[in-house]
């Protein structure tokens, strides 16, 4: 017990003051956040008023332990931060396919999706080799399902069957998975552990949300597209991805980018987490429902979560490793 | 040397349980209670009472007693372990020889206040509902105050269909309907036609999703 301690006070003083820095800031948003739900608790009269707070409460209960879970998995280091991301991807991955019907010949390529293509290319993340792991789904997954689902010689919806388990493992999967890639980047003259360069993504593209969520719910007027996500306002889009944008540039600190590059690296990172959440909004309504699950109170499923990240992270992590490697 | 390791099989099969097909609550007409309850579901794979004892509070699930085959779950003394050790089952004779032995085990966990879970299908399903045995209609007549709750398992047919050897994993939500109320004087196949209904009846059409309406009423809550 007590080397558990030793090692985790070890993690503690070795780390970079940057970090328990920023964790502090992270501590401090959550408190402020808690705070004002109390408040916003206890003065809210009207019934759909109270709805809003109760869930709005609820999504800060869950950050509590989103970011305990991330901040701990960073801590911990490189290789407990993939198996993070690994089983989200999973969890992710489940949430797709349990909404996306499936036939018997699919049953033993999902097999493999689940327990082999999702460990696979988390290793292959983990042992650094680019090569393989940006082409391993699109190009060799994407051969090797058809191929199996074709031997259950059901030709019923083969090509939609065929395009959604692959569309699943995109998203869920290969997308993902360019996230803590991010902590094998070889960066020169970057001296600050990468493991901060992975928490610049998700700082940025969930502060993103987080703000345009804000944004619109206190001046939000006009809807951006009331038939794919009601709750998006154009007032929250901007307000929102601008402060996220503010955000991403004073933490330029944690990154090798100089304070203009970091402005341009988390505009994109906005733009491509509000198509990632709009995109998988308009996948929702074509499937029928609201949420992608029920995984995390308040916010739905880890893929309703992940959306943002899920299309930032392969563009940041092309633009980090092409730029600045 | 068993004992000791039921409370760790206990919790790993259930918390695997989780992992693979979240095995998720959904109180659906009726409130987790510690009165005697009948729990019956729809038969859809190997994983069905591992499942339902996941979904249930911790409470409730000490005092749940699934119903399961001797001729298979006593055949060894590792699976009477995991059935009777780690998931409270009852072990009950299927092969219809000892019809009153049974009744009366059944009927002695209900008046102890405690509860069951039956599979009153026998067979499993390919995700549809088959008939219902009589058993069910004995249980309530012996005990009528026991409650009769439908569970509906949604989606587990997908997780292992019959015949796979494989398992994907999927969501799949338990859903807890509101207890049968009692008929006087109604007859057996009646009454088991009516509990079939209540089952069916908590099904959503998840293989036509774009059927389904965009929100369902117990949604409400979390509205975005």
């Amino acid at each position: 017990m007590s080397s558990v301690i030793n090692s985790v006070m070890t993690v503690f003083t070795t780390t970079d003051p940057l970090f328990l820095w920023l964790s502090g800031a992270a501590l401090g948003l959550l408190v402020v956040a808690t705070l004002i739900g109390a408040v916003l608790a206890y003065r809210v009269k009207t019934p759909a008023g109270r709805d809003t707070v109760r869930n709005l409460n609820a999504r800060i209960r869950s950050w509590w332990v989103m970011v305990a879970l991330f901040a701990a998995a960073m801590l911990l280091g490189s290789g407990v931060t993939l198996v993070l991301f690994a089983l989200l991807s999973y969890m992710a991955l489940r949430e797709f396919i349990t909404l996306t019907p499936t036939r018997r010949g699919d049953h033993a390529g999902l097999f493999l999706s689940f327990f082999v293509v999702v460990p696979l290319q988390y290793w292959l993340v983990g042992i650094g080799w680019y090569g393989l792991f940006s082409i391993f789904i699109p190009v060799y997954v994407f051969m090797a399902l058809p191929s199996l689902s074709v031997l259950g010689a059901d030709t019923t919806d083969f090509l939609t069957r065929t395009a959604k388990a692959q569309w699943g493992l995109m998203l869920a999967v290969y997308c993902t998975s360019h996230a803590p890639a991010l902590l094998w980047l070889d960066i020169p003259g970057y001296s600050l552990p990468p493991a901060l360069l992975l928490l610049y993504l998700m700082t940025v593209a969930q502060l993103s949300d987080v703000f345009q969520y804000v944004f619109g719910k206190l001046w939000g007027k006009t809807r951006l597209s009331p038939g794919i996500s009601p709750s998006k306002t154009v007032e929250g889009l901007v307000g929102g991805g601008l402060t996220a944008v503010a955000i991403g540039t004073g933490l330029h600190v944690i990154t090798p980018f100089t304070p203009l590059q970091a402005a341009g690296m988390s505009l994109i990172i906005v733009i491509a987490g509000f198509f990632g959440g709009f995109v998988l909004s308009a996948m929702k309504r074509d499937l029928g429902v609201k949420d992608w699950g029920t995984m995390i109170e308040g916010h739905g499923g880890v893929l309703d979560r992940l959306d943002s990240v899920v299309f930032s992270a392969p563009l940041f992590f092309h633009l980090t490793r092409y730029w600045f490697t | 040397m068993i004992p000791l390791f039921q409370p760790a099989l206990r919790h790993g099969l259930l918390g695997l349980t989780r992992l693979l097909v979240g095995a998720r609550a959904s109180w659906e007409g009726s409130a987790p209670a510690d009165v005697p309850r009948i729990y019956f579901a729809n038969h859809t794979s190997h994983l069905d009472t591992l499942a339902v004892m996941a979904a249930l509070p911790a409470k409730l699930r000490v005092r749940t007693h699934p119903v399961a085959a001797l001729d298979y779950w006593g055949g060894s003394a590792l699976r009477r372990a995991v059935a009777v050790g780690c998931l409270n089952a009852l072990l009950v004779d299927r092969t219809g020889k000892a019809t009153a032995e049974v009744m009366d085990a059944m009927a002695a966990v209900l008046e102890s206040g405690q509860s069951l879970i039956l599979f009153p299908e026998g067979t499993r399903g390919d995700g549809t509902v088959a008939p219902f045995k009589s058993g069910l209609y004995h249980l309530s007549q012996r005990v009528p105050a026991a409650e009769l709750v439908p569970v509906f398992i949604e989606n587990l047919h997908r997780v292992m269909p019959k015949g796979m050897p494989l398992l994907v994993p999927l969501i799949c939500t338990m859903r807890f309907g509101a207890p049968l109320q009692g008929i006087e004087g109604e007859d057996k196949a009646a009454f088991l036609g009516r509990a079939r209904d209540a089952l069916v009846s908590l099904s959503r059409p998840t293989s036509q999703p774009n059927s389904q309406p965009a929100s369902q009423p117990s949604d409400q809550r979390t509205a975005r």
